[in-house]
Parts: C-alpha cells; sequence; structure tokens
C-alpha cells in the first residue's frame, strides 16, 4: 500500500522544466533515494512533495491515512540558523505544530510526544542546551527529532550528511535505519550513492533527459549506478593515497 | 526617593509619555527578535526613513501625517521583507536605497514647502513630551494589539523564524505571518518614530534584543529579557532626561548601548567559563 503517489508530475522552475512526466510511488516502511547531479530537481521535488511549490501538471495522491502537513521534513541548514538562540527542547517541540491547529500553547501530550522523540534519538540529555552552542550532528539530530514530532509515518530528508565528519554522518545512517525499522517511511535527497543503495528499498535517479525508478538490487544493474559506483571508489581511492602520502611525510 | 519619583509623575505629560513610549518599547523589542534573527534588522532603519519622507509629505499637502505614513511605510514593509527573503543579495542594498531616498525627499519636501511652521528636529528626534491625543490613542491601540498578536501567535512565530519551509511543511501559513510582522513593525515604526524620532526608533528595534541575545540561551529568555531590557532602559532614559536637559530619544538609546556593552562583557565571560 502506498503512502504517496506521483503521477506525470512537471514541474518548472523559472521558465526551465525541471521535472518531466515523473511517475514514482512511496509505500508504507518504504526507504527511497533521490539521486542525481546538481540541477537535476531532486530538492525541487521535495518541495513539490511537500506541498511548497505547485505542479504545472499531473497529480500527488496522499493514501492510506497520510496527511501532507503531516510529514516529518529535514530540510538543510540556513545560515542564520546556526546560531539561533533557542534550546532543544523548544526547537523540537516546534515540530508538534501541526497538531495544535489554533490553540496558542502546547498540551502535556505534545511534550510529552517531544520528549520522546529526544529520548529516541539520544539527544535527551542536550534538551537545555542552546542549539548554536551543539555540534553539527547534534543539530542535525535534534532537528531530526523536531520531523519526528511532526509525523508518525514518513520523514523527508534534504541531503541529511551534509557537513557532518564521518563518525556523525555513519550515527546519522545507523539512527535512520533505526527508524526505517520501526515502520517509518523515509525519503531522502543524497549524494552519497554507496549509503543509498546500501540502504534504500527504492532508488529515484533523475537525469536531464532520464528517469529511473525501482529496486535498488535492479538499480544495481544499470549502467548509471555502475558508472557512479566506479567514480565513488576512484575517488575515495585518491583520497586515501593522499592520506597515505600525508602520513609519509609526517 | 519615592518623593523625586511622585514629583515627576504628578505631570500629565510625563505620565503620558511613560505609559506610552513603555509600551511602544516592550512590543518594538518583541518584533526586533524576529528581524534581527532574520538578518532583517537594516530593514527597521529603513522603514523609520520611509515613514519620515512621507511624514513629510503629509506635513506637506496639508494631509493628517499618520493617514500617510501608515499606508506608506506598510507598502514599504512589504517590499522589504518580500525583498530581503527572494534575494540574498541586493536586498540589503534596496534597504539603503530606499532608505536615503525617502530621507532625501523629506528634507526636500519639507525645505521647500514647508516654510516656518514645521519644525524638522521634532521629526528627526521626536517629541515624546509633546504628544497629541492622536499619537497617544493610536500609540495604545497599536501597541495592545501588536501584544496581544504576538502572544496569540508565539508559538508560529517562533517556528517561522527559526526555519520557514519547515513550518510551510507542516502547514504553517509562513505568508500570513511574515505579513502579520511586517505590519506590526511598519505600524510601530511609526507610532515610535512620533516619539523617538527618525534617527532613533530603529536603535528600539534592535539593541534589546540584541543584547538579550548576547547572554541567553533560550529563545524564551532571549524574549522575556529582551522585553524586561527594552523597558528599563526606556525608565532609565526618561528619569534621566527630566534630571538633566537631554534630549529623550538619544538619552534612551544611550542608555540601551550602554547595556549591551555590559551585556556583551558578560556573555563573553560565560563563554569562557563554560
Amino acid at each position: 500500500m502506498s503512502l504517496i503517489e506521483c503521477k506525470n508530475l512537471t514541474v518548472s522552475y523559472e521558465n526551465r522544466t525541471v521535472l518531466d512526466n515523473l511517475s514514482f510511488a512511496v509505500e508504507e516502511g518504504d526507504y527511497l533515494s533521490i539521486i542525481g547531479e546538481n540541477g537535476s530537481g531532486k530538492t525541487t521535488l521535495l518541495s513539490v512533495l511537500l506541498g511548497l511549490k505547485k505542479v504545472q501538471s499531473g497529480e500527488i495522491l496522499f493514501q492510506n491515512g497520510l496527511r501532507p502537513d503531516r510529514i516529518g521534513y529535514l530540510p538543510q541548514q540556513k545560515e542564520a540558523q546556526k546560531d539561533f538562540p533557542a534550546s532543544v527542547y523548544e526547537v523540537v517541540l516546534s515540530g508538534c505544530l501541526n497538531r495544535r491547529g489554533l490553540r496558542p500553547f502546547y498540551s502535556k501530550a505534545e511534550k510529552k510526544r517531544a520528549l520522546d522523540a529526544m529520548e529516541k534519538l539520544g539527544i535527551s540529555e542536550l534538551k537545555d542546551r542552546c542549539y548554536r552552542l551543539l555540534s553539527g550532528g547534534q543539530q542535525q539530530r535534534t532537528l531530526l527529532a523536531r520531523a519526528l514530532c511532526a509525523t508518525g509515518k514518513l520523514l523527508v530528508l534534504d541531503e541529511p550528511v551534509t557537513g557532518l565528519d564521518p563518525v556523525a554522518a555513519s550515527e546519522l545512517y545507523r539512527i535512520l535505519g533505526e527508524l526505517n525499522e520501526q515502520g517509518i517511511a523515509i525519503v531522502t535527497v543524497t549524494h552519497d550513492i554507496r549509503e543509498a543503495v546500501k540502504l534504500s528499498k527504492h532508488i529515484l535517479h533523475l537525469h536531464r533527459d532520464s528517469v529511473f525508478f525501482g529496486d535498488t538490487c535492479c538499480y544495481l544493474e544499470c549502467e548509471d549506478c555502475r558508472r557512479l559506483l566506479e567514480e565513488e571508489e576512484n575517488r575515495c581511492r585518491c583520497d586515501c593515497g593522499r592520506k597515505d602520502g600525508q602520513e609519509e611525510e609526517a | 526617593m519615592i518623593d523625586f519619583l511622585r514629583e515627576m509623575l504628578s505631570y500629565p505629560f510625563m505620565q503620558n509619555a511613560l505609559l506610552v513610549g513603555s509600551i511602544v518599547s516592550v512590543v518594538s523589542a518583541l518584533l526586533g527578535i524576529h528581524l534581527v534573527l532574520k538578518r532583517y534588522a537594516m530593514i527597521g532603519d529603513g522603514l523609520s526613513h520611509v515613514g519620515f519622507g512621507a511624514l513629510a509629505l503629509g506635513a506637506v499637502l496639508n494631509l493628517s501625517p499618520l493617514a500617510v505614513a501608515i499606508p506608506v511605510v506598510t507598502a514599504a514593509s512589504f517590499f522589504l521583507l518580500r525583498r530581503g527573503r527572494k534575494a540574498s543579495h541586493g536586498g540589503d542594498s534596496s534597504v539603503a536605497l530606499l532608505s536615503t531616498g525617502a530621507l532625501a525627499l523629506g528634507v526636500m519636501c519639507l525645505s521647500l514647502f514647508g516654510g516656518s511652521n514645521v519644525d524638522l528636529n521634532s521629526y528627526l528626534f521626536g517629541s515624546l513630551f509633546a504628544m497629541t491625543d492622536t499619537d497617544r490613542i493610536l500609540g495604545l491601540v497599536i501597541s495592545i494589539a501588536a501584544l496581544m498578536l504576538y502572544l496569540l501567535f508565539y508559538h508560529k512565530i517562533f517556528a517561522v523564524t527559526f526555519d520557514e519551509s519547515f513550518a510551510a511543511a507542516t502547514g504553517v501559513k509562513v505568508d500570513f505571518y511574515t505579513a502579520l510582522i511586517a505590519v506590526l513593525t511598519s505600524l510601530t515604526v511609526v507610532v515610535g518614530m512620533r516619539m523617538m524620532g527618525t534617527l532613533l526608533i530603529s536603535a528600539l528595534i534592535i539593541f534589546p534584543p540584541l543584547s538579550a541575545m548576547k547572554i541567553c540561551r533560550r529563545f524564551r529568555s532571549v524574549v522575556v529579557l529582551s522585553v524586561t531590557i527594552s523597558f528599563l532602559c526606556f525608565l532609565c532614559g526618561i528619569v534621566l532626561t527630566y534630571c538633566y536637559p537631554l534630549q529623550p530619544g538619544a538619552c534612551i538609546v544611550s542608555v540601551n548601548a550602554a547595556v549591551y556593552l555590559l551585556l556583551s562583557l558578560i556573555g563573553r565571560i560565560q563563554k569562557r567559563g563554560s
């Protein structure tokens, strides 16, 4: 049973067609990675899913009890956010805003929901810490906890590991894997092809002229995937080579 | 001390200044938090200059100054907030263009057609102790309305300030709240301008939030402290102008600046300690 079904989406941005006749679906408990070069429309697609951008044609169906405003979104961090004077708890609690309607204050249940989300992500002890004093990984976990408050079914992430060190990144992937096992569907835009094919159930690869959408195992067979993995491998080898060289020099 | 305060409060113009002034300071400190955190601090300054131009135009055309200033400043605030959101570059230069342009236009109007009955000084530096009844009532109504709306929408304003795209994705009407802040800011700027003057109203918006952010780690404490600082600095400034022959607006801003320096120092010591 699918949560979201997109049929023949066409989206333009500043008079350029970014997405052309795109169809795909997000299943319940799915893990979908969206891959593609810069400018291929990944972020645009997320904005469309979240209702922040209008489509020129096609339709998006929210099914199985998923409400469009009950999607947990983890946006890319903005510069102004990094030194924002707010406590972790205040930020996480703001994820409950979509349950509150017009009531001016949060209920006990919502406060508990925020505390539970922090517990799940292992940031309970940071509750009263200031957001701007956290490390990148801690900030990202705070924002993920906020997203978790907003949803019980679907998380939408925009390049979640950008700017994190390798340890924090793999920690974040571990958490995402756990959440996915608990039945929360995940849709993520990523540049990290190796992690994507390791974790995802489905892959959506956006090109300017063609699109791949299907199971990860099918994707591993295709030309694009091999090419990308190879490129990635080469880059890694280069990095390692450079590191070895530096160590020898030292 | 008590006798001194009692004597000070026995003058009706003092009572008015204290009542309207303190509530306007509180409201501008509240709105300032959003503007400062969104990197829109210059907009308050820009708006006050636009307001000056509009007031001058109103005076020359023999219209009620506020009837001209309020719509013009509101329109300008919509324009500037939209510009600021869209373009990361060019946003600040459009503020500078608009504000200097409006200021120049205002001075030209006044010097060409104003004659001798228009006092340029009162526009630039405000006239806290000589408010008209309209100014006073309008100031009270607008400030109280702004205060109530802010409290009612506190959590939504927090969400929009912290992260517009997340807020929008969870169904918060970001455009509505941005517009609300724009309208409230322009109203506060216009009212505050009559008291504090064009040159100083933006200080009232920027100083208290920035001071509070130096030492606070929670958003709620930023709000509480910013409001408290603004209120106390206003009070201090008024008492000082009562005792010494000082210009009230400048005096209040100087007290604010002193508090800012003090709190920066405390913030630095705090950081070193932790």
